[in-house]
């Protein structure tokens, strides 16, 4: 027990950051963005345009296109022909080498994508300068070289491209899932429709821009926005060979539904609930750290996310105490401020969400702890969270919340943490805490998640498959595994 | 007076025992001639959900072993079911076969459980890698087995339908629950035996005698199965399989018709079809400025 005489942790009075906000003069953002078919912007159909907001100042920052089912028949059209004709004959050194004239072009233009992002998903700019646009980057450039190497990836099979991929992606991160679906989708010479989410669609539209720059063949990529209706319209296309869905596991399940008895080859990255694990002997320090960059990297909207904390009993206390204190330190404001370590939520519906789950919480008599700290009175912010004295059973302990929450749970045995950690229906990720290495790879081993995490967590990188057990998914993305869901045999 | 026959009782397999089906149901099995080989059980849903039980059960204990101890496993198989070749023979022939085609069935059989007794330890260096990170950690990737597989064996062959369902899933560390083939069930049963004197583990292959269009939905629809495999071409069950398993977002795998002698009916890619790819990372401290020099 900590001493009752242990002064309060003051942060606030003496540490006044000043502000360090990125600058937004030097990018470029249309008022209106049209559907990115066969090389070309084109209007949609019916002329329905819809707002993309900042969510940290609710402004519009730009229109966008609503793509119905005849706009997704034209891009699925330009990408079957762009398969015919050009990307399927081309020889595949080439092909690879668009692919890496769209990274370095990415490269040059980072910091205004970074930018971007931020504005239009509300991640801290320095998570979107450092993480997601570099990332993709080095995505494209990773695929790029696997392109006229594929038969050494598959010894004694004749890999062959598939055709029309229909790629739907997520809102949490925009770019980095462009990149994720296409890069492989094109090494392996396929022709591709994706459509972003509807909230965050800009940092695609400007790939668009990107990859009429790069003179990639007109219709290989098209980028068309809209919501569920024109993600639907893509998924039941007939003329599409291969869907690849990052997202939540319920529309996942629609997806596998609607395209039973099909031909189409899927592959499903869906949600998570991972177990991050800290034992007695682990660096409490670290733990601390890896802990608060599980739960709030991303203001929690990360699929792999360490949201179930479990403590072993001996040390829970301290970590308990330090991850307070720690909580108290985080800054939440304005994303882009290099100083933010909490942006804003993605949407008002996003944290209608989180709203909703942490008063499920209070109501399941989880005891409930959040930093004292202020957050703006415009725009979606939700303050970091704790949830005490949480169990099994708790709905906050079973089910995706996708916000900055974190459900904490202590145990005694690795049996015990083993089979809690693994007793969900989830398993995309896990974090290990410890210094001992057998007590590692025991733990790695048992843990029924596709990524594990030792002594780090939230890590990423264009070389390491990313992909779920169970629930969340199948299918990989990164990596040599990432290329088999872009081929037949 | 010739000597009264003593007959055998073909029953199902689960969870290391032989019951009959919960159900009581039979079907009777005849021969060419229309003459009562055996009764055969018509296993129900409930014998497929105890099954599952008995899979999930011993999955923990299988997928743990050495990859080289379930080689010599799968290699055990194969012996037991060489020596008992002139009974699989004779089932066969009664089954409808020629005595060469029954031969080569049961040579092939066997061939293939030492094709993948050999598998057992070396997919895991085809399948997994080291994955040179940009950051410093050090990052793999490994094959685990999926889990609780249920598998529909094709329906045109006794033995080898079989052998190439639960081989390449076993191999993998899975446990599973196979449904034989209905018009030709005997070697199913058989095989069990085998399977039962061969030390592999009870639950971690469980047999099912019965009917695809009675079954099917259940093994697409089970929510502790992680996995479906389909060996057919009825596009309605194949539909039906597809839509079920996204219940619990199960892996369903088709494959046509299965011709147990087709050039592509063995290979390690059937047993990556069962597996996940787990990556670890860990990092590497980077401080001092020591290298490696020599």
């Amino acid at each position: 027990m900590a001493k009752k005489n242990t002064p309060n942790l003051d942060f606030n009075s003496s540490w006044n950051y000043a502000p360090a906000p990125e600058d937004t003069k030097h990018i470029n953002l249309k008022k209106q963005y049209d559907l990115f078919i066969d090389g070309k912007f084109v209007k949609p159909t019916k002329g329905k345009y819809f707002d993309t907001i900042n969510p940290a100042t609710e402004e519009v920052l730009a229109k966008v296109a609503e793509a119905d089912e005849t706009d997704v028949n034209k891009a699925v059209k330009a990408a079957r022909n762009a398969y015919n004709n050009v990307w399927s004959k081309m020889p595949a050194a080439e092909r690879g080498k668009y692919i890496y004239r769209i990274a370095r072009l990415m490269q040059e233009r980072a910091r205004e994508f970074a930018v971007i992002e931020t504005l239009d998903g509300g991640k801290p700019i320095r998570e979107s300068r450092d993480v997601d646009v570099p990332l993709a980057a080095n995505h494209f450039f990773y695929y790029a070289g696997w392109a006229d190497k594929l038969d050494y990836a598959f010894p004694n099979r004749k890999p062959q491209s598939l055709g029309v991929a229909g790629q739907i992606i997520p809102w949490n991160f925009p770019l980095l899932m462009a990149a994720w679906k296409i890069a492989p989708a094109l090494a392996a010479g396929n022709t591709v429709v994706l459509k972003p989410a509807e909230t965050t669609p800009l940092t695609a539209l400007k790939l668009a821009e990107i990859i009429q720059e790069s003179g990639l063949p007109d219709g290989v990529v098209n980028i068309i926005t809209g919501a569920g209706k024109t993600g639907a319209a893509i998924v039941n296309h007939p003329d599409i060979n291969k869907i690849a869905f990052t997202g939540s596991t319920d529309v996942g399940k629609l997806i596998q539904k609607s395209i039973a008895g099909t031909n189409k080859k899927l592959t499903l990255e869906l949600g998570g609930k991972a177990a991050n694990i800290i034992f007695e002997d682990a660096p409490i320090d670290q733990a601390v750290e890896g802990i608060v960059n599980g739960i709030f990297f991303n203001q929690g909207h990360v699929c792999c996310a360490g949201s179930r904390l479990f403590v072993q009993e001996g040390v829970a206390d301290i970590v308990i105490r330090k991850l307070k204190d720690r909580l108290e330190t985080l800054i939440v404001g304005d994303p882009l401020d290099k100083n933010t370590d909490i942006g804003a939520i993605n949407s008002k519906g996003q944290l209608d969400t989180i709203n909703k789950y942490i008063k499920i919480g209070k109501d399941e008599g989880a005891e409930m702890y959040q930093s004292s700290c202020s957050i703006p009175k415009k725009g979606f912010f939700c303050r970091p969270t704790l949830f005490l004295n949480t169990s099994q059973s708790h709905r906050i302990v079973q089910e995706e919340i996708f916000g900055p929450v974190l459900t904490i749970q202590t145990f005694r045995t690795v049996e015990e943490v083993i089979e809690k950690a693994n007793n969900i229906p989830y398993g995309l990720s896990a974090g290990v805490w410890t210094d001992k290495g057998s007590k590692i790879f025991n733990l790695t081993t048992k843990l029924r998640a596709g990524v594990v995490w030792a002594n780090t967590y939230n890590k990423f990188d264009p070389t390491s498959p990313f992909g779920g057990y169970k629930e969340s998914g199948f299918g990989r993305e990164g990596g040599i595994h990432g290329l088999s869901s872009y081929l037949k045999f | 007076m010739a000597r009264i026959e003593v007959l055998k009782t073909y029953k199902i397999y689960i969870g290391g025992a032989f019951p009959r089906t919960e159900s009581g149901r039979y079907y009777p099995l005849n021969n060419k001639a229309g003459k009562l080989i055996a009764n055969i059980c018509l296993s129900s849903r409930k014998d497929f959900r105890n099954a599952v039980v008995a899979a999930r059960g011993a999955f923990v204990g299988w997928s743990s072993r050495a990859a080289f101890n379930r080689a010599q496993i799968l290699y055990r198989i194969a012996e037991m079911l060489e020596t008992r070749k002139a009974q699989f023979i004779e089932e066969l022939m009664q089954q409808g076969s020629t005595a060469k085609v029954a031969e080569s069935e049961v040579n092939l059989a066997a061939d293939r459980l030492v094709y993948y007794a050999g598998w057992c330890d070396k997919y895991q260096a085809l399948f997994g890698s080291i994955n040179p990170v940009a950051t410093s950690h050090f990052n793999f990737s490994v094959p685990e087995p999926t889990g609780v597989v249920s598998v529909l064996a094709a329906q045109d062959t006794s033995l080898i339908s079989l052998v190439n369902a639960i081989a390449p899933v076993i191999a993998g560390g899975n446990t599973c629950v196979v449904l034989g083939s209905e018009s030709k069930p005997l070697c199913a049963v058989t095989f069990a035996e085998v399977l039962n004197s061969s030390d592999v583990p009870g639950g971690v292959v469980n047999i099912l005698t019965g009917k695809v269009s009675e079954l099917h939905t259940h093994f697409a629809n089970h929510m502790d199965v992680n996995a479906t495999i389909y060996y057919g071409d009825d596009a309605e069950v194949i539909k039906t399989i597809q839509e079920l398993a996204t219940l619990n977002v199960k892996r369903v795998f088709i494959h046509n018709k299965g011709n147990g002698s087709a050039s592509d009916a063995q290979s390690p890619y059937h047993i990556l079809d069962t597996q996940e790819i787990k990556t670890t990372w860990h990092p590497i401290e980077n401080i001092g400025a020591s290298g490696a020099k020599y």
